[in-house]
């Protein structure tokens, strides 16, 4: 083949995808970093060189430590107990239990739904008095409680939903991995004398290894870019409770529309993302798939 | 050989056995009324009057009409338009694009191509709507702001797509491309009748988790819209769902299950395609 003329022919193909990539992806990351040592244009006084003062004005901010704290809360929390929940959910419905085609789509459903109508829907669940929880909670003698609204459970409303919508999502690649068991290990395993939970834990979870690793980093990017349920949940409130980085940065940026200090903060959100790529290859190492 | 299968088995074993898989079905069971309870919940105060939102008797008549007032409370048959035409034209043009870039990537070797498909990869991790500020700049000197185009632009080219396209073709037999080559077909028309058909459970696949995803985006539409006239159904659902409706419980919940029906009818319908396609599109 005329190697010049194929070279050219894939690199016109490559083309669009790759103008608008850089259009929307890289040119954003650069513009990013250089507009966060910049300050916020105004009319009269176009955008200058400010050096670090918005990374200045970031450390003495107590929203900005505020929400980098409940973010870090949120992750912590969600983490775990979603990938958890994921993984026996998956063996619940790749067993033989009565129902699962049931089972897995109660589990699987919230995945599909929008964030901000099943948020209003948890909005009604978390009502005072008249929502399902307190209506349950009443039967055995507890008082309404302000679910949402007192910053000591604000928070930990909005990690159950979170965790709710998610689980479900992560099922699906452990059930994925499930089914490419080959049953024999599971057999063999069982006329060596194992019994369910020696099976679960020596057979079934190391060949999970490479899923859980997958569904955790992709568990911990949903952490810092999941913030659809708390504009209708708590709006970053009561008193920042349920503030957390991604919406710090829209109520900055959009709020009081200032860029560069929006801008210093994505630049922190993309170095806790740009770690969690170096993790993720240092741990992934011999299992990167793209070859 | 025969001995390991006449082991008896001990009673009291299997007694233990029995009591915890019972203990483990209601404990699954429980978990799954759980997890459809909030749905559940929705679906009773948006079918029954207001009176009956959060009361539950065995009695409370069937109605439709918080849907109605919900419909009629804010233009959501133009949200609905909105959506429509932003999820069709995001899959379409994530088609077209992720499948030219996916073959020049699958199938030839030119300068520098390892490391463009490392840097495309990083679209994996930093998706378009973290950049808010910088993306919405971009549109604004491209005079697109309150535009479907602003909505669906930055998601067209996805890495996602490129990724997963470049994996299916990779496995089609080279030697199914050079005969349709011999019997006289050009690049395009390899790919439409070569790849593209052996494709179509990734297309599937891609398409379903595409458009679920754009159905169901925000934060980005959120910012870049402020009409009527483009906004989508969640940012149309989250101005609707605003204290002027009060605690009317009944229409809000009967607006939210109304954003979700399309996605929640097709998931009912397809289930099996559905679950498929997203563990498909999650084996890379």
């Amino acid at each position: 083949m005329q190697s010049r003329q194929s070279t050219f022919l894939a690199l016109a193909m490559a083309l669009p995808a790759m103008i608008l990539l850089v259009a929307f992806t890289h040119f954003p990351i650069i513009a990013t970093v250089v507009d966060s040592f910049l300050s916020t244009p105004k009319p009269r006084r176009p955008s200058h060189y400010v050096g670090l003062d918005n990374y200045n004005t970031m450390i003495a901010d107590p929203i900005f430590w505020k929400a980098l704290t409940n973010n870090l809360i949120y992750a912590a929390a969600t983490i775990p107990v979603s990938v958890a929940l994921a993984l026996a959910m998956a063996l619940v419905v790749n067993s033989k239990i009565k129902g699962r085609g049931l089972l897995r789509m109660a589990f699987f459903t919230p995945t599909v739904l929008p964030m901000i109508a099943v948020a209003n829907i948890w909005l009604f669940f978390f009502t005072p008095t008249y929502g399902a929880i307190d209506q349950i909670l009443s039967i055995v003698g507890m008082h309404a409680t302000n679910w949402l609204g007192s910053t000591q459970t604000a928070l930990l409303c909005v990690i159950i939903v979170a965790v709710w919508k998610e689980a479900g999502f992560f099922m699906i690649f452990y059930l994925a991995a499930l089914q490419t068991i080959p049953p024999d290990l599971i057999e063999a395993a069982r006329i060596e004398g194992a019994d369910r939970w020696q099976i679960l834990r020596r057979v079934t979870l190391p060949l999970l290894g490479p899923t859980t690793l997958f569904v955790a980093v992709n568990a911990v990017i949903n952490a810092f870019r999941t913030v659809d349920h708390i504009f209708v949940l708590t709006g970053g409130g009561p008193d920042n409770a349920t503030n957390v980085l991604m919406y710090e940065i829209y109520l900055v940026g959009f709020g009081f529309f200032d860029q560069g200090y929006a801008a210093a903060l994505t630049v922190v959100l993309l170095a806790g993302l740009a770690l969690v790529a170096v993790g993720q290859f240092v741990l992934f190492d011999k299992r990167v798939h793209y070859r | 050989m025969n001995d390991v299968a006449v082991t008896p088995v001990d009673p009291s074993a299997f007694g233990r056995f029995a009591q915890n898989l019972s203990l483990e079905t209601v404990a699954a069971w429980l978990l799954g009324v759980i997890w459809i309870s909030p749905l559940a919940y929705a679906a009773w105060s948006a079918f029954h009057p207001q009176a009956y939102a959060a009361h539950f008797s065995l009695f409370a008549p069937l109605t439709l009409d918080n849907f109605a007032r919900a419909w009629s409370a804010a233009p959501f048959a133009r949200y609905f338009l909105n959506t429509t035409i932003l999820v069709t034209s995001i899959l379409m043009g994530q088609f077209v694009l992720s499948t030219f870039a996916a073959y020049a990537f699958a199938r030839f070797t030119f300068p520098g191509r390892d490391v463009i498909f490392s840097l495309i990869l990083i679209q994996l991790l930093i998706s378009p709507d973290l950049m808010l500020v910088a993306n919405y700049n971009t549109m604004h000197a491209l005079g697109l702001v309150d535009t479907i185009a602003a909505m669906a632009l930055p998601y067209i080219a996805s890495a996602f797509g490129i990724f997963l396209l470049r994996q299916t073709f990779k496995q089609v037999p080279i030697e199914l491309e050079e005969a349709a080559r011999i019997e006289g077909c050009g690049t395009l028309g390899v790919l439409w009748r070569v790849y593209i058909p052996l494709a179509r459970q990734t297309y599937l696949a891609y398409g379903l988790v595409s458009v679920s995803f754009h159905w169901n985006n925000f934060l980005w539409p959120l910012i870049i819209t402020n009409s009527v006239e483009t906004r989508p159904v969640t940012v149309g659902l989250s101005v609707f769902a605003t204290p002027d409706q009060g605690v009317d419980w009944s229409v809000i919940t009967a607006g939210a299950l109304m954003t979700s029906a399309p996605l929640l009818l097709a998931f009912l319908l397809f289930q099996r395609q559905f679950v498929q396609s997203f563990m498909r599109a999650g084996i890379r």
